[in-house]
This record gives structure tokens, C-alpha cells and sequence, in this order.
């Protein structure tokens, strides 16, 4: 008898518990996990990540997100391989430089249905020229979730100590082109002290020397990406030009020579306004922020994009897309704008960028932010743009010596990538 | 008799168990050696197998693509017209880092093998680098060899004006075999060490009552029987230099140009940065092939200039 109730209860006992187990089954089958390679690492971009996934969740309760921060120099190689071995994100960052790549070779999950069917999402705020670079045929594969422009910072203490011209001076006097930024960044490179730098370019990552040869129009290669224009004359001259102020006027501190301007020891440095965040806090210098000067082919502007796509082959693709959507809809992009600049029309204007930018003033806003954004190509890039980048940089290193034939090594430098943008 | 025999044979058989001494110690022995042959097969071979077999396609890692190409990879590899001075640089290299860690390890061992107060602390000295992670090695003299670094500064105080190390072709290559020959040269040195101090000392009695100079004695007494320890560390430092990738990472990423693009270098381009897998493949084929090669005539020739006591 005894045996028989003990049969029943253990019985009883199943059926109740097994449709439970079934229940936390299938809700474990239904948990769904997203993952983002991202190249920063800081604590506050960190924290205002997690608080996005938190608000993504609680519409969404069975999806976590988590971010894995890759090291910045080589963060490409790290996605691609992560991608080989078969461990691709469900979500990553994008470099403006990759996007081409990451475009073009169907990696990328198509985003625009997804963002346009997000209520309240207003994709058509976000201007054409801002996710060129991120769409193919009309459909985007990744949003442009950053767009800084770059802009000048100004040590004014050392230059006022060189008793070189200000470019706060230069500016209201209506002379800050390139001859004259030279020529004051040449002024405290003779104090010992360092001129300009173009800030991570370290006669490696010549990409970021558009901001200064775009000035004179030029462009490493024409618009359709397929002809080389490095040997061409306005390359010529910008190149002739920079070559002269490294190595006579030692105005731009030469190959070898480390000198940051954050800690004060150089007169300007050309970066994009996000690290703004850089400047000493402990012993402050006078520090101004300034557009890039007027080159000979005029006034111009460059800006740097990040965006972010979701990966194709992810088991969570669509549910990554709409987390995507989420974190760059209009209320979350107005958060993430305090630490990347948004390509939004709704957030283009002073009122919101101050409040996110309390470092810079209005005029600051206005003229090196908005019209940055607003009027800035986009740094170079061009599909299989590694090796590209790559065999120019291996070409450039002839013309960073004092006895560079300029014209003759960028004439070599087209015969070394001009078959590799015709592919 | 022949009868019982056979009626024997299968008895004892039967009785006689599976598990034999033998049959237990060979089995004792592959358990021992079972985590390294594992290891060799699943980490060596089998990478092995599959880098040659990508090598026959080409594998697009961004659209997942991976296509039966054949030879089309090694026909690139011919081709490849960078190749000669990527080859030239890791000729150039090799050479220059085998010829300086030898000598400077056979010289630093002869003067350290001596019985004086303290001599301890040189050897530690000399071996410490060794043991100091190559990246944070690398990194610091990368600060030491910048123009405005270290290194200049010192030439400064005696009034030279130090060359840009790491820009110019001839001294960045310089640079790149100083700091990895500083790096392991305690190695090779400890090694010679053990050799010097493996030579018989009557051999140099017998020598100097027979009146040979200290030089006679080295080049006919320490040179011969140190020459297995010669050839070994030879094969090392020759396959160790092949190998050459975090100095040239973080010194040079390569340059100037393409002069310090050594092999490995130039494949890591290839397959990890330009997403040429399976061209990267078709490098590292070859990088196998030179060090096959190389280490097989090092073999080959010990015959000739190796002494054995035996």
C-alpha cells in the first residue's frame, strides 16, 4: 500500500514538475545572447553602453547584450579573425577605412528595414552624405553611429612664448590659412618645443594627412575609387609643402620624434574634438580649438566615422538589428552623442552639443562641430584598403627623408596601388 | 612427444594472461608519452595539414567564401615580386643575428668562465633579459632608439648627433638584430657555459707543458669540443631568427619601405591584415620548406665540422 502511494506521489510529482522543466527549457532556448567587439575601452562609453542593453531588455527581457572591447591599433585584425575561426560578433564596429570592405562583401546584414520599421526612428534625419560610405544600393548595412569632425587644438601659452601669432589672432584677423599656421607652429619648433602634429599619424597612418592635403584638393585617388591621383599636382604641391615644413622649417616634428601635445609640450595638434577629453585637467594650459585653416584650394573640412553593423552569418542576426535600431534612435543617440558626434539634423545644433561638449564654447561648436559635420569628407577609403594602406605607407617612407624626390616616389607609389583599385 | 606438445600449446595459452610485463610497461611508456605525441599531432601536424590544405583555396573570410584554387596561391608565390626583398630582409637578418649571438655568447661565456668573486652576478646579469617578456623588452627599446629617445640622447653628452634608428634602412635593420640578439644572447651563453666547463682540464695542462699559446689551445681544444654545443646552438638561433615577428611588430611594422619586412612579417600582412588566408598559407608553406631545409644541411654537416669524443 505504502509502496503504491509512494509510486503515485512520485508520479504526481513528475507530471507537475516536467511541464516546469520543459517551461525553463524552452525559455533557456529562447535566451538569446548578443555579443559587440568595440574598440574603446572606457569606463564611462562602457557605462552608458549597459545602460542602453538594460533599456533594450526590459522590452526584450530574454536578450543580454555584452561588449567586448578589442585593442584600438589592431582591432580590424582581431574582428577578421575572430570571424575565421568561426566566433564572428553578432554586432561590431566598423572603421570608416574597413567600411568598404565590410560593405561590400555581403558580411553585413542589411539594416534599413529594420531601422525604418523602429517607431519613432527617423532615419531620414541622418544626411546621404553620412551613410554613403555604409550603404550599397540604396540599403545601409551599417549605421555611422559617430561622426567627428577634426579640428585644431591650440596650446596658446607656448605660442604666445614664442611670440609667434595666435590662431584666435590669425582667425579675427582673417589670415588663418596654412602658410600662416606654419609659420607660428615653426616659430615654438624652434623653441625646442613641438610644432604641429598631425595627431596618430606617426608617418604610418598617412590616411589621417587629408586633413591637411585636402586643403590643396588632393585625394590619394579619384572619386570612383578606381585611378590613382597620388602623382598628380595638388598631391605634389600638399606633399612638397608638409615635406618642407618637417624637415626646414621644423614646424611638424620629424619621423622618430615623439612629442604629445596633451601634455603640453607641443604648439597645435590636428584630432578629431572627441579628445577634447585629453587635455590636462591637473596643470591646465591655455588651450583653444579652431577649424582646420584655409589651404590653397580653400575652406574644407574632415571628418572620421565609426559605425556599427551587425554580422550576417549570427545566429541572431534580426533580433541584433534591432538592437542596433534601439541604441541609435533618436532619444539613445542623443546620449551617445556626448562622447560621438551624431550625423542626426535633430542633434546638429548648439543647444543639444553643449550640453554634451561642455568643454567647448559656442563659437567652438559652430564652427569646427557643426560645420565640420555638416560640410566634412570623410577620411580615405577604398575596398581591400589594408593592403592599400599598406604598399603607401611602405611608399611614403621615401618621402619622409630630407633628400625626398617627391613627385618621383608618389609616381612609384601609383604604379604599386594601381592595381589594386582596380580590383 | 610431438602429440603432447600440441595438446600443450593451446593449454598454456589460455592460461597465460593478456596483460603481459611487456605488454604493461609498452603500455605505461604510451600513456607517458601520450600527452606530447597528442599534442604534437593535434597543435603541429594537424595545423600543418590543414595550412597546406588552405593553401589550395582561397579563402574570402568577410563573404565566407572558400574556393578550390589549386596551384593559382603558388603561382602568386612566384610572381610575388616583393618576395625577393621580403626574402632579402630575412636572409639579411638571419645572418646578421646568427653571426652576432654566436660570437658575443662564445666571447661572454669564455670571459665569464672563470672561478673569480662575484662572477655570479655577471652571469645573472647577462642571462636576466631572457627571462623579461620579448614585448615589454621590445617596446622600451623602441623608446631608447627614437630619434629624441635614449640612445641619442647619450651620443648627445659626447657631442655625436645619434642617425634616426628606426627611419632610416640600414640602421632599423641594425636596430631590430641588436635588440634581439641582447635579448637572447644569455641563452646561447649559459649553454656555451656548460660546454666550456664540460672540457677536461688535463687536456689544457697536456697543451701548455707541450707550450701552445692560450689561442692554440682554443681554437684545438675549446673550439672542437664545444662543437655539438656550436651546431646546437646554431640550429636554434637560425630557426629562432626565421621566426622573428614581435621586434619587427613594434619596432618597425616592416619599414622603412620594405627593409625589415621579414618573412613571418610579411605573411602575418597577408593573411591576418589584407585577409589573404589562404596566400598567408602559401607563405608559411614556404617558411617550412626553409626551415626543413635549412635544418636538415645543418644536420648533414655535422659530420664534417662536429667532434664527437666517441
Amino acid at each position: 500500500m505504502n509502496y503504491h502511494r509512494t509510486l503515485k506521489s512520485a508520479v504526481a510529482a513528475l507530471a507537475i514538475a516536467m511541464p516546469l522543466g520543459w517551461a525553463s527549457i524552452a525559455n533557456a532556448q529562447d535566451a538569446v545572447n548578443l555579443r559587440m567587439t568595440i574598440w574603446s575601452a572606457n569606463e564611462a562609453h562602457l557605462k552608458l553602453f549597459n545602460e542602453i542593453a538594460v533599456g533594450f531588455k526590459k522590452d526584450h527581457p530574454n536578450v543580454t547584450v555584452t561588449y567586448e572591447s578589442l585593442p584600438f591599433d589592431t582591432y580590424t585584425t582581431a574582428l577578421t579573425t575572430q570571424i575565421a575561426g568561426g566566433n564572428a560578433p553578432d554586432m561590431a564596429w566598423i572603421f570608416e577605412t574597413a567600411a568598404y570592405d565590410f560593405v561590400n562583401s555581403g558580411a553585413l546584414y542589411p539594416l534599413t528595414d529594420t531601422l525604418k520599421a523602429s517607431p519613432g526612428y527617423n532615419l531620414e534625419e541622418v544626411s546621404a552624405t553620412a551613410t554613403e560610405r555604409w550603404s550599397k544600393d540604396g540599403v545601409l548595412y551599417a549605421y555611422p553611429f559617430s561622426t567627428s569632425p577634426f579640428g585644431v587644438f591650440v596650446n596658446n601659452h607656448l605660442i604666445k612664448a614664442a611670440g609667434a601669432k595666435t590662431p584666435a589672432e590669425l582667425i579675427a584677423a582673417g589670415q588663418w590659412d596654412w602658410e600662416q599656421a606654419i609659420s607660428t607652429a615653426s616659430a615654438v619648433g624652434k623653441t625646442g618645443k613641438g610644432g604641429l602634429i598631425v595627431r596618430d599619424f606617426n608617418y604610418q597612418m598617412w590616411q589621417n594627412v587629408a586633413s591637411v592635403w585636402d586643403g590643396w584638393g588632393a585625394s590619394p585617388w579619384s572619386a570612383d575609387g578606381k585611378t590613382c591621383t597620388m602623382a598628380e599636382k595638388p598631391m605634389v604641391d600638399a606633399l612638397t609643402f608638409i615635406h618642407d615644413a618637417i624637415f626646414e622649417k621644423k614646424a611638424i616634428p620629424g619621423p622618430g620624434e615623439n612629442i604629445d601635445f596633451f601634455a603640453g609640450n607641443a604648439a597645435m595638434t590636428i584630432t578629431q574634438i572627441s579628445r577634447a577629453s585629453l587635455l590636462p585637467k591637473d596643470n591646465p594650459f591655455s588651450w583653444d580649438l579652431v577649424p582646420l585653416p584655409k589651404g590653397p584650394a580653400g575652406d574644407y573640412a574632415l571628418i572620421g566615422q565609426a559605425g556599427i553593423g551587425v554580422m550576417q552569418a549570427g545566429k541572431n542576426a534580426k533580433t541584433a538589428a534591432e538592437f542596433v535600431a534601439y541604441m541609435t534612435n533618436p532619444e539613445n543617440s542623443a546620449k551617445l552623442s556626448q562622447f560621438f558626434p551624431s550625423a542626426r539634423k535633430s542633434l546638429l545644433n548648439a543647444e543639444v552639443l553643449k550640453k554634451t561638449n561642455p568643454l567647448l564654447s559656442q563659437e567652438q561648436i559652430d564652427k569646427v562641430v557643426i560645420s565640420g559635420i555638416e560640410t566634412g569628407k570623410v577620411i580615405p577609403g577604398h575596398t581591400g584598403f589594408a593592403q592599400i594602406q599598406q604598399a603607401v605607407r611602405s611608399g611614403l617612407d621615401a618621402v619622409w627623408r630630407p633628400d625626398a624626390d617627391i613627385a618621383g616616389t608618389l609616381q612609384k607609389i601609383c604604379g604599386q596601388i594601381g592595381p589594386l583599385l582596380k580590383r | 612427444m610431438a602429440v603432447a606438445q600440441d595438446h600443450a600449446r593451446p593449454e598454456s595459452r589460455s592460461s597465460s594472461p593478456f596483460w603481459t610485463i611487456a605488454r604493461r610497461d609498452s603500455l605505461a611508456g604510451f600513456l607517458f608519452i601520450a600527452p606530447q605525441v597528442i599534442g604534437i599531432i593535434v597543435f603541429v601536424l594537424i595545423p600543418l595539414g590543414l595550412v597546406f590544405w588552405y593553401s589550395l583555396h582561397e579563402w574570402n573570410v568577410l563573404a565566407n567564401t572558400f574556393t578550390y584554387t589549386g596551384a593559382q596561391n603558388y603561382r602568386m608565390l612566384i610572381e610575388d615580386t616583393n618576395l625577393v626583398e621580403v626574402l632579402g630582409a630575412t636572409a639579411i637578418f638571419s645572418a646578421g643575428l646568427v653571426v652576432l649571438n654566436l660570437s658575443l655568447a662564445l666571447l661572454l661565456a669564455v670571459l665569464l668562465n672563470q672561478k673569480l668573486a662575484g662572477i655570479t652576478i655577471f652571469r645573472t646579469l647577462f642571462f636576466s633579459p631572457v627571462v623579461v617578456s620579448l614585448v615589454a623588452w621590445t617596446i622600451v627599446w623602441g623608446f631608447l632608439l627614437q630619434k629624441n629617445g635614449g640612445i641619442n640622447g647619450m651620443l648627445q653628452v659626447f657631442g655625436i648627433e645619434g642617425p634616426n634608428w628606426l627611419r632610416e634602412e640600414t640602421t632599423a635593420m641594425i636596430s631590430v638584430i641588436v635588440v634581439q640578439v641582447f635579448k637572447n644572447v644569455g641563452l646561447n651563453m649559459i649553454l656555451f657555459l656548460a660546454a666550456l666547463q664540460g672540457v677536461p682540464n688535463e687536456l689544457y695542462e697536456a697543451a701548455r707543458i707541450d707550450g701552445a699559446p692560450a689561442s692554440r689551445q682554443f681554437r684545438r681544444i675549446t673550439l672542437p669540443l664545444i662543437s655539438p654545443t656550436i651546431l646546437l646552438t646554431s640550429i636554434i638561433t637560425i630557426v629562432g631568427s626565421l621566426q622573428v615577428f614581435a621586434q619587427i611588430a613594434v619596432l618597425t611594422q616592416g619599414g622603412p619601405g620594405m627593409s625589415t619586412t621579414v618573412l613571418v612579417y610579411y605573411l602575418y600582412q597577408q593573411a591576418f591584415q589584407f585577409h589573404l588566408f589562404g596566400y598567408g598559407s602559401t607563405l608559411s608553406i614556404l617558411l617550412f620548406v626553409i626551415v626543413a631545409v635549412l635544418t636538415f644541411a645543418q644536420w648533414q654537416m655535422r659530420k664534417r665540422i662536429v667532434f664527437y669524443e666517441s
